[in-house]
């Protein structure tokens, strides 16, 4: 029988070829997937990982793609850090791009200069407002936030949907569900780099998310703050003793969580739609517990894991576009990434051996607290 | 700190590659797209095109499309197309890919393929269901709600108990018409039956249309109408013992003592006459800011929409409905004329009135006939 | 009128007493799977292909039982072999199950097949209102011997005492010369087979119809109302029926004219999910019945 002995020590070169063994692993079986369905394998993988960067603009158009995708994903770490699941991020994102959507429909005109920084705010806080829930309900109740903040990702997206058709529809859409059209001061213009001008459909919301991860990586690693959370995750007891309250921090990660994945459901609308519809996201925040995961629960690693996971929702849409394969196979490949990365994370953690002697008990500290 | 650098310059790299082994075979692609080769015509689907409704009944305009022109065209499509940014990075792919027509078939398209459209001034976009138009994007729809009065004749004349279903989709214009058309046939030859509307808030959720169905036929309903897109609610109306009308494609197969007929979206002659005029050189927009000739609407008088067999219906009824039918398509009869009342008992419509278009798309009311308040 | 009403609530509720029980079992073993959702994905894209390719609705529902038993297998092993992370792999479950159902099920969108017959047992099903009970299809009936059968082993049966210490304290039962992992590997099993088996029943006897996604969370409020019923079988019944009139009675709310917007009639399920988790969350732990060491990870000692 398998057995699994814990290492004593990890060195940071096996910490950094998990995750690249990982996409590789991944590739490798997704190839043999593609090969079952009856596709040529090589093409596929050729399709799904390459074409999508034969461009400069599809470049830029990755880096689209990853924005919320970092965003999220910051968040999430620190939850996760925790030992806090949020799974709810999707519905945290609608409720952030309705708390931005609201700022930018009635904001009144004389105040436009402020337009960006309060649809920020309003996103934030009304991400964060719908993480709240979780987070009172887990600290006052001992309530499952799996369960809560993924029960509330179904009613956000029938808020958004009564909203768009009901109250904030635009009495010019012919009963159509659209809002009215932002203002320009509410929208989120495209980015011009140095030298090689506008990429595709690159906006300067890139920029937002790339600060937030470098923020994120700051306050996790370098303060008190993100001290206290690594160790309420790491080692619940010992936070306890040294006076941390877990319901603090709880409380925190949550909302940050919440916070972010409503600025990521600003940043989404005022760059790519400039007006909400029923539908704003597309499995963002699932999809960023993947990157959260890949990036193996570090801010600053957020932004190439989001670029990989990007980069397999662009090829999905270009080996169907080129040879027919169903879309869905990307949701395939993300969840045996996921798979591989988790295996991963036993393979470092952990000596693989095949012992049989069997005597007195051991347990390892909780994962999760339901 | 050495890991992020590490990364960053692990990005750094992976792009590079990726560009520079690209870079040549781009060339070539567009080089083989400048020359005279076939009109490739790309369509962007919201679902599988297997789903027996909506996208079906487009899948099956794009094949009469091919093989009405034969090799003089190329046609291509991508399924699944989520509404929002993700739609117009695949309409830009499929004019990356050298489509010079694009058809995008949902609503949700409307935006993106505007956006697509200002980016490529000499492609030429089609959107369906929509209302904005550029200099090269046109818009082409169905009077779906044609057919919808002839349902309501049908179902005014065969029901018992005087309780007719109806699942609707979401609350938009099309619906309501549709719901609107068929309170008027059902009035014109039954003055007590009413209509009850149950709103699944899905296009395709088979389970959900189930399930709806099944509670309207507790609730006594023994003729059903849908708007929306699987053939779930036939389906269940088959196993019940009731009647009603199928939607988008023939769904007699699966409900062959249930259907009574259904209204096939016919895209076929639309594709067709608009990738004529491309290739005559005749096609526009129409002129102006709003472009509202490059608006196609039509309907059973143009074989756009077409009714499948009156079945299962006794012969009377059946001839009743070809009445009607053969009215609207000759235009003989309206299906929204004055007076016309709407069920909170106002009149909308005074007598002698036809509604024109703009009235259809300003409709915020149910008719008499329909139960219930019209959501928001 | 109001027994179509309660037979459309009952068969509504069938798959959600499937799925629950199931996972209950899991719990009680203390391993907390979250990849219901993508078992009953793979149960029922394999139940309604299997259907279509056999004929046969019965080798359907074998098929979905395996489907589902062989996707709690993949669990299994990385959660238990390689002691990953329960949540994530529960995730990562949910997400490949999604992905591999809609895959497998893309050339089957628009098929339809012949579901589970019904079976009505005489005079009973006579009764009025109540005699709907008696007019199911044998996968319903199924359901609640399962209730009955995983209520009896856990509590009147060795093996049950067994599955629950092994989810209590499983150091002592590692001592007592249990293999933890093994135990807990079957319920796994048992779990994916029953989620199996209520995605099987989606397709089978709901719709005759597959389309991606189908379940819409129904794998979600069944791992809810494992809670809601405090880890005891027939209280899971009790739990289900009543998601299932919440379901059923938005719709019947629209057809008799209620002036409510159908998206607020919609949230309900998911709503009345929050209330009851908050409801069974007070007090605590042990008050609740969960298994002691649920989720946590357990490696045999050296």
């Amino acid at each position: 029988m398998m057995r699994l002995t814990p290492r004593p020590y990890v060195s940071p070169h096996q910490l950094l070829l998990v995750p690249v063994l990982s996409v590789l692993l991944s590739i490798i079986l997704g190839g043999l997937i593609f090969a079952a369905l009856g596709y040529n394998a090589l093409d596929a993988l050729y399709q799904f990982f390459v074409a999508p960067l034969s461009r400069p603009d599809q470049i830029g158009n990755l880096f689209v793609k990853a924005c919320p995708l970092i965003i999220i994903g910051t968040g999430l770490v620190f939850c996760y850090r925790a030992n806090i699941w949020n799974i709810g991020a999707e519905g945290q994102l609608i409720f952030g791009a309705l708390g931005a959507g609201w700022v930018a429909l009635y904001l009144p005109e004389s105040w436009h200069f402020m337009m960006l920084p309060l649809m920020i705010l309003g996103g934030m806080i009304a991400g964060a407002s719908l993480a709240a829930v979780p987070a009172f309900l887990k600290t006052r109740f001992q309530t499952n936030e799996i369960l809560v903040s993924l029960m509330l990702t179904y009613v956000a997206g029938l808020v958004i949907d009564w909203l768009v058709r009901g109250p904030w529809r635009d009495p010019m859409s012919f009963g159509f569900p659209l809002t009215p059209y932002y203002p320009d001061a509410a929208l989120i213009g495209k980015l011009s780099l140095p030298v090689v001008g506008k990429l595709g459909q690159l906006h300067w919301g890139i920029l937002i998310a790339l600060c937030v991860s470098g923020l994120g990586w700051f306050i996790l690693s370098r303060t008190l703050a993100g001290f206290k959370v690594r160790v309420a995750g790491d080692a619940p007891r010992a936070a306890r003793f040294a006076g941390f309250s877990p319901n603090i921090v709880t409380f925190s990660v949550l909302l940050v969580s919440g916070a972010l994945a409503g600025l990521a459901g600003m940043v989404e609308v005022s760059a790519n739609m400039g007006q909400l519809q029923p539908q704003i996201s597309f499995g963002y925040g699932f999809t960023a517990i993947i990157v959260a995961f890949l990036a193996r629960l570090n801010p600053a690693a957020v932004i190439l894991a989001a670029l990989i996971v990007a980069l397999s929702e662009l090829g999905g849409d270009s080996a169907q576009i080129a040879m027919g394969i169903p879309k869905v196979v990307t949701g395939v490949f993300k969840g045996i990434l996921l798979f591989m990365l988790l295996a991963g994370e036993t393979i470092t953690r952990y000596e693989l051996s095949f012992d049989l002697r069997m005597t007195g008990g051991k347990m390892s500290r909780g994962d999760a607290d339901v | 700190m050495q890991k992020i650098i590490g990364f960053i310059a692990l990005i750094g790299i992976a792009i590079g590659i990726a560009w520079w082994s690209m870079k040549p075979q781009d060339e070539v692609q567009q080089a083989d797209g400048a020359s005279s080769d076939p009109l490739k015509v790309g369509f962007v689907y919201l679902t599988n095109p297997g789903d027996h409704g909506w996208t079906y009944a487009h899948e099956v305009g794009r094949q009469d499309l091919q093989a009405h022109f034969g090799d003089k065209i190329e046609t291509n499509f991508v399924e699944n197309v989520a509404e929002g940014p993700d739609a117009a990075r695949v309409i830009r792919e499929l004019v990356e890919q050298g489509n010079e027509v694009i058809f995008t078939t949902s609503f949700g398209y409307m935006d993106p393929t505007l956006k697509v459209s200002k980016e490529f001034p000499n492609v030429k976009f089609h959107h369906i269901t929509g209302y904005k138009r550029s200099e090269n994007m046109a818009t082409g729809n169905i009077r779906f709600y044609e057919g919808r009065y002839v349902q309501g004749v049908v179902a005014g004349l065969m029901t018992k108990t005087n309780k007719i279903g109806y699942l609707g989709a979401f609350p938009i214009p099309e619906v309501i018409q549709g719901i609107n058309a068929f309170a008027s046939g059902l009035r014109s030859v039954n003055k007590e039956a009413s209509i009850s509307v149950v709103w699944v808030n899905s296009w395709y959720d088979p389970v959900k249309e189930s399930d709806a169905a099944k509670v309207l036929i507790a609730e006594g309903a023994d003729l059903l109408a849908q708007h929306t897109d699987s053939p779930a609610m036939l389906q269940t109306a088959e196993k019940a013992g009731v009647k009603g009308f199928g939607q988008s494609s023939d769904m007699h197969e699966f409900a062959p003592n249930a259907q009574l007929f259904s209204s096939v979206n016919n895209w076929g002659p639309y594709y067709i006459q608009q990738v004529q005029h491309v290739m005559d050189g005749s096609w526009t927009t129409g002129e102006g800011p709003d472009h509202w000739a490059g608006n196609t609407w039509n309907g059973l008088g143009d074989d756009y929409l077409v009714l499948t067999e009156f079945k299962n219906m006794p012969a009377d009824i059946a001839a009743k409905a070809t009445a009607a039918r053969d009215g609207i398509a000759s235009g003989s009869l309206n299906i929204f004329e004055g007076p016309m009342m709407d069920n909170k008992g106002n009149e909308v419509l005074a007598t002698g009135a036809v509604l024109d278009d703009g009235g259809l798309w300003a409709m915020n009311y149910y008719l008499d006939g329909v139960l219930g308040d019209l959501p928001n | 009128m109001y027994d179509e009403l309660l037979l459309t609530v009952l068969l509504t509720s069938v798959p959600l007493i499937l799925a629950a029980t199931g996972e209950l079992v899991v719990e009680r073993s203390g391993v907390l799977n979250l990849g219901v959702e993508g078992m009953m994905l793979m149960g029922a894209v394999a139940g309604f292909g299997v259907t279509s390719l056999s004929g046969s609705p019965y080798i359907g529902m074998l098929g979905g039982a395996t489907a589902g038993a062989l996707t709690a297998a993949l669990f299994g092993f990385f959660v238990l072999g390689l002691a990953t992370n329960q949540v994530a792999t529960g995730l990562a479950l949910t997400i490949f199950g999604t992905g591999l159902s809609g895959l497998i099920g893309a050339p089957l969108v628009g098929q339809a097949i012949d579901g589970l017959p019904v079976f009505i047992v005489p005079l009973l099903s006579d009764i009025p209102v109540l005699g709907v009970l008696f007019r199911l299809d044998l996968l319903a009936y199924l359901s609640i011997g399962l209730v009955a059968g995983t209520s009896f082993v856990l509590f009147r049966t060795r093996a049950g005492l067994v599955i629950r210490a092994v989810g209590d304290n499983a150091t002592s039962a590692h001592a007592l010369g249990y293999s933890v992992l093994k135990v807990r590997f079957y319920t796994v099993m048992f779990g994916g087979m029953m989620a199996g088996l209520s995605g099987a029943y989606l397709p089978l006897v709901l719709t005759p119809h597959w389309a991606e996604g189908m379940t819409a969370g129904r794998g979600w409020i069944a791992l809810a109302l494992v809670v809601f019923a405090s880890w005891q079988p027939w209280r899971v019944v009790g739990g289900a029926v009543l998601f299932g009139g919440v379901t059923i009675m938005q719709l019947a709310g629209q057809a008799r004219g209620w002036s409510v917007s159908p998206q607020f009639l919609s949230m309900l399920p998911y709503l009345a999910t929050i209330i009851v988790l908050v409801a069974m969350s007070r007090g605590g732990r042990a008050e609740r019945g969960a298994p002691a060491q649920l989720g946590r990870i357990f490696l045999p000692p050296r």
